[in-house]
């Protein structure tokens, strides 16, 4: 399939000689600091490439300062990126005029922003309609449409309220059923539930899960917390310093970490909760008695804890009808206890 | 190793050295003052002329003969006029002078209150509604209704001219960082120059009359309604505006939808500032004949009938006051009124208009119940009363500031020779700022020179210095006491609040009373306008020393003395020096209204230059002169500020 954003040498440089370095290799060799010290410029996205499916849901991580939020802006050209292509659906949006862009923002894809960005002055409802409204969906179309994607949000009842009435969680679900409500092919999220209580996160992220799985649309969803890019990402793009320093599924994350960046950050997570059986499986050992049960390899540790403990045989990681390995209590005991 | 000697020098002693020399320079002044006192002092008096000031009365001559001749007056400066005076004359006709063959103006009093009513109704609510009612009736009640009706005349004109270009440019501004920086200098220039200045040569433009008193408040009033807009337009969060965006919105859209609705807030608080600053210049246009309120106090005060004059003020306040709670209000909060009581309203407003419109005792103010003479002879009975009951106390006060301060101050300034007093002031601005004030200095002297009125500048720069220290005593008192209780501040915050929002003149009034037409009256008034800006000033600034500093000066054992002294005034000096810059700012900008009660030099040249035409040369020299003395107290107390603060 066809990915639907493919983003290739992507630069992003703030600074007075900008331009200059998209046309300079050996301006791009420069490491950051070295690239401050020469030109005065800050590279705040290097050389990035990615891919992301349709209907994936793609989240990129980073630390404050990695230039993943410069990345995201970069994708809807709400930062204008220095060098690089961005397919998008087959298009290059650095060679969109202002109008085609426009029309992309009103048709193609939307954003949720960290701090809401919603409009004071107009009612939850009012807000909803934004986007339809610039692009002169009629009112009553608009109103329709408003209702349906506020009641997906789990809205209904607020449609009259103004976003200073509203809790933090409820106004990001206003921004939320804003950037579905133009029915856009991508929805891109700039780390939209930072500015949340952590148990309202939860509630929300769940919410993303439940939307990602009814609507089925494209995500693209930056975050600074590991456990969040766990939990929602189908693949997850670690960035620092501007780099890609990995790109894969939560397990492959956790299970063969890139460089000692990635395996710092991934030290705390409760491995038994990522990890499937195929990251801990050993191959049969010749007095294994192979006639125990069978699991998948892509079966999470924690599900597979009781089976394998119970069982009085190694469980055997079994793909298509093919013995991959198997694992027995020594390889779930050393997963759950290194968490400990 | 000189460099290091240098660094290494204690400033201590170097801050000795300096005021060593600062006082050497002031002793060698007076002595030098006692040796050539009154000689070269370039005196002037009252009725005489420089050739300057006769060359100005030529070109105005001259620029009156050719008014109707030359190209330019015909096709630009009469344009402006006619086209502003049409708009003035129709809103006087409208609401305040008899108009269109008929003996009342087309809406009678019953209508505009009305109609006043209603507006605030819906934009403000019942209370501030009922308040604008009260106060317009109250207005008719003082016997004052046509003379008001000219003021808010004037007003609305001024105020709907300054909105029209100030908005825009406004939004300009907010929109574009380079129309930020090409219009930030010359906002502050329009704001620094004391508002009397430019009455002078605008009339020279556009005749005495209503066209030039709207351009002066135009002058006045529409740099903050331009501030405030850009000011509103920049603060709507960025996320905000990224949003319209990402969803594709156009920059006309994004302005429409998004930066104009979010700041209207803010904006409409400009329109306050508006409101109330163009209130205030109409008021004090009276001067260049502008009809209304300010005119009966203009008059009251030249034949000293402090009832009238306070009949009059107390007007000019209601109004303020009324105009000021309705705007504030709009800007509070969002307001939706049910639709009968807006229809049920309109409906009302209408048949108000309609009855002022046809009947003679809706449109006429005509009441039993005058209370305008009631106040004016309750107002002169107090006058009365505190002349001749209070003069021990009053003139025991009024007689130890001239005396100890106003003097020995006016004496030292004007009566020693011309170029003594110039090489004093270029040498302490030397002293204070270094080469660049010192060169302002030398400049402004020479300007102050070669207006003829060197004398009457001192004289006035000697009562605005007066003026200044008063001011910077009750703002450091007060302040402080604002700064450090929160008690104190929320009961006097508001008092100063209401003291800004009045309009100059009035201020004049009860000072008259108290201390009749003197030098210090007008110092008084001028403190009295001044200080407000400065305690909030210096109240904010040591409200900002952070308090921990303050905690750990107490922990250490410090009295409250000692931490007002040794830890908030140091750590407030940028407010203070702020304070003292604007404190001298404003006491210039009165000096003209002094000049209405006795404050001679400068000030009365101004006034007497708007009422006789042979002194108009000299009065529109005095009132550059008040602006080079502006300009060169501004810069020195900002070198100063620099100084001190870094």
């Amino acid at each position: 399939m066809d990915p639907v954003i493919s983003v290739r040498d992507l630069w992003k440089v703030f600074g007075p000689k900008a331009s200059q370095l998209a046309a300079s290799d050996e301006l791009k060799a420069l490491s950051r600091q070295e690239l401050m010290e020469r030109t005065g410029s800050v590279a705040a996205v290097r050389g990035v490439d990615f891919d992301v499916a349709p209907g994936e849901m793609f989240v990129v991580m980073g630390l404050s300062g990695s230039g993943k939020s410069t990345l995201v802006r970069c994708l809807t050209r709400l930062v204008e990126p220095t060098a690089g292509t961005i397919m998008f659906e087959g298009e290059n949006i650095l060679e969109a005029d202002p109008k085609r862009l426009r029309d992309l923002r009103r048709n193609k894809f939307s954003m949720v922003f960290q701090h809401f960005g919603l409009l004071p002055h107009r009612t939850v409802a009012e807000n909803v309609g934004y986007g339809l409204e610039i692009r002169g969906v009629p009112r009553a179309k608009r109103g329709e449409r408003s209702q349906e994607v506020i009641d997906l949000v789990g809205l209904s009842g607020n449609e009259k309220s103004y976003p200073d009435q509203l809790s933090g969680g409820m106004q990001q679900r206003v921004g939320l059923a804003r950037a579905l409500a133009g029915d856009p092919d991508v929805l891109f999220f700039d780390e939209p539930f930072s500015a949340l209580d952590p148990l309202i996160r939860r509630d929300m992220q769940s919410e993303v899960i439940r939307l990602h799985r009814e609507v089925g649309k494209t995500m693209v969803f930056i975050t600074h917390d590991l456990n969040e890019a766990l939990k929602l990402g189908d693949r997850i793009l670690i960035m620092r310093d501007g780099e890609v320093v990995q790109v894969g599924t939560g397990d492959e994350l956790v299970g063969a970490p890139a460089d000692d960046y990635v395996r710092d950050f991934v030290r705390d997570v409760p491995k038994s909760h990522v990890l499937t059986l195929k990251w801990i499986m050993r191959p049969p050992r010749p007095d294994d008695e192979l006639d125990g049960p069978e699991l998948s390899p892509e079966t999470v540790v924690r599900e597979a804890v009781r089976s394998v403990l119970s069982a009085d045989k190694p469980v055997k990681v079994v793909r298509n009808g093919e013995l991959l390995g198997v694992v027995a209590d020594e390889e779930i005991l050393g997963v759950v206890a290194g968490e400990a | 190793m000189v460099a290091v000697a240098a660094a290494r020098q204690p400033p201590r002693v170097f801050q000795h050295k300096k005021s060593l020399i600062f006082a050497g320079v002031v002793l060698a002044w007076l002595a030098l003052w006692l040796v050539f006192r009154n000689a070269w002092t370039l005196s002037l008096g009252a009725a005489d002329l420089t050739p300057l000031h006769r060359w100005i009365n030529e070109v105005n001559d001259a620029v009156g003969a050719s008014r109707n001749s030359n190209p330019l007056f015909l096709y630009f400066f009469n344009e402006i006029r006619l086209v502003i005076d049409e708009f003035v004359t129709f809103i006087q006709a409208l609401i305040a002078q008899p108009s269109f063959g008929r003996p009342v103006p087309v809406i009678g009093w019953l209508g505009v209150v009305a109609i006043a009513g209603f507006v605030s109704l819906v934009v403000a609510g019942w209370r501030i509604a009922l308040l604008a009612v009260a106060g317009f009736v109250f207005l008719g009640l003082q016997g004052l209704w046509q003379e008001s009706m000219d003021t808010l005349s004037l007003t609305l004109a001024a105020v709907v001219i300054s909105l029209l270009v100030g908005i825009p440019l406004g939004i300009w501004a907010g929109l574009s960082d380079r129309a930020n920086r090409i219009l930030t200098p010359v906002l502050d220039f329009m704001q620094t120059m004391p508002t009397f200045v430019y009455l002078a040569p605008l009339t020279l433009f556009f005749l005495i009359g209503p066209a030039s008193a709207t351009i002066a408040t135009l002058i006045y009033a529409a740099p903050p309604a331009i501030r405030i807009t850009a000011h509103a337009i920049r603060s709507v969060p960025r996320n905000t505006v990224e949003a319209s965006e990402s969803l594709g919105a156009t920059r006309s859209q994004t302005l429409v939808k998004v930066l104009l609705p979010s700041a209207r807030k803010t904006i409409v608080l400009g329109v306050n500032q508006t409101i109330m600053a163009a209130l205030a210049m109409v008021t004090i246009a009276a001067l260049i004949d502008a009809p209304g309120l300010g005119k009966t106090v203009v008059k009251a005060l030249q034949t000293l009938d402090v009832g009238t004059a306070f009949n009059a003020g107390l007007a000019i306040v209601v109004l303020a006051i009324v105009l000021d709670r309705v705007t504030t209000a709009a800007a509070s909060e969002r307001r939706t009124l049910p639709r009968w009581a807006l229809f049920g309203g309109l409906g009302v407003t209408g048949v108000c208009v309609y009855l002022s419109y046809t009947y003679l005792w809706a449109a006429e103010f005509q009441s039993d119940v005058e209370i305008g003479t009631a106040i004016r002879k309750g107002a002169t009975a107090v006058t009365e009363w505190a002349q001749d009951s209070l003069p021990v106390i009053t003139d025991g006060f009024k007689d130890f500031v001239t005396f100890a301060l106003i003097n020995p101050l006016q004496a030292l300034l004007a009566e020693s020779p011309w170029f003594l007093v110039a090489l004093v002031i270029v040498a302490l601005s030397f002293m204070i700022g270094g080469v660049r004030p010192a060169i302002v200095s030398a400049v402004c002297v020479g300007l102050l020179i070669a207006t003829g009125l060197w004398q009457d500048s001192m004289i006035t720069l000697a009562s605005t210095l007066v003026a200044t220290i008063m001011v910077m005593v009750l703002g450091v008192v007060v302040g402080v006491w604002m700064g450090r209780s929160t008690r104190a501040d929320r009961f006097i915050r508001p008092v100063l609040d209401a003291a800004q929002v009045m309009p100059a003149f009035v201020y004049l009034v009860p000072f008259l009373a108290l201390f009749s037409a003197s030098r210090f009256t007008a110092i008084i008034a001028a403190v009295v306008f001044a200080a407000p800006v400065a305690i909030k000033i210096i109240a904010d600034g040591i409200r900002a020393v952070s308090p921990a500093t303050v905690e750990a000066s107490t922990a250490l054992g410090s009295s409250s003395w000692q931490t007002i002294v040794k830890v908030q005034l140091p750590m407030a000096r940028g407010a203070l020096t702020l304070a003292a810059n604007q404190g001298l700012i404003y006491v210039l900008s009165m000096v003209v209204v002094g000049g209405l009660v006795g404050a001679g030099a400068l000030g009365y040249d101004v006034v007497a230059g708007f009422s006789q035409g042979q002194l108009y040369g000299k009065g529109l020299a005095a009132g550059v002169a008040i602006v080079v003395l502006g300009v060169m107290l501004d810069r020195l107390t900002q070198a100063a500020a620099k100084r001190w603060t870094n």
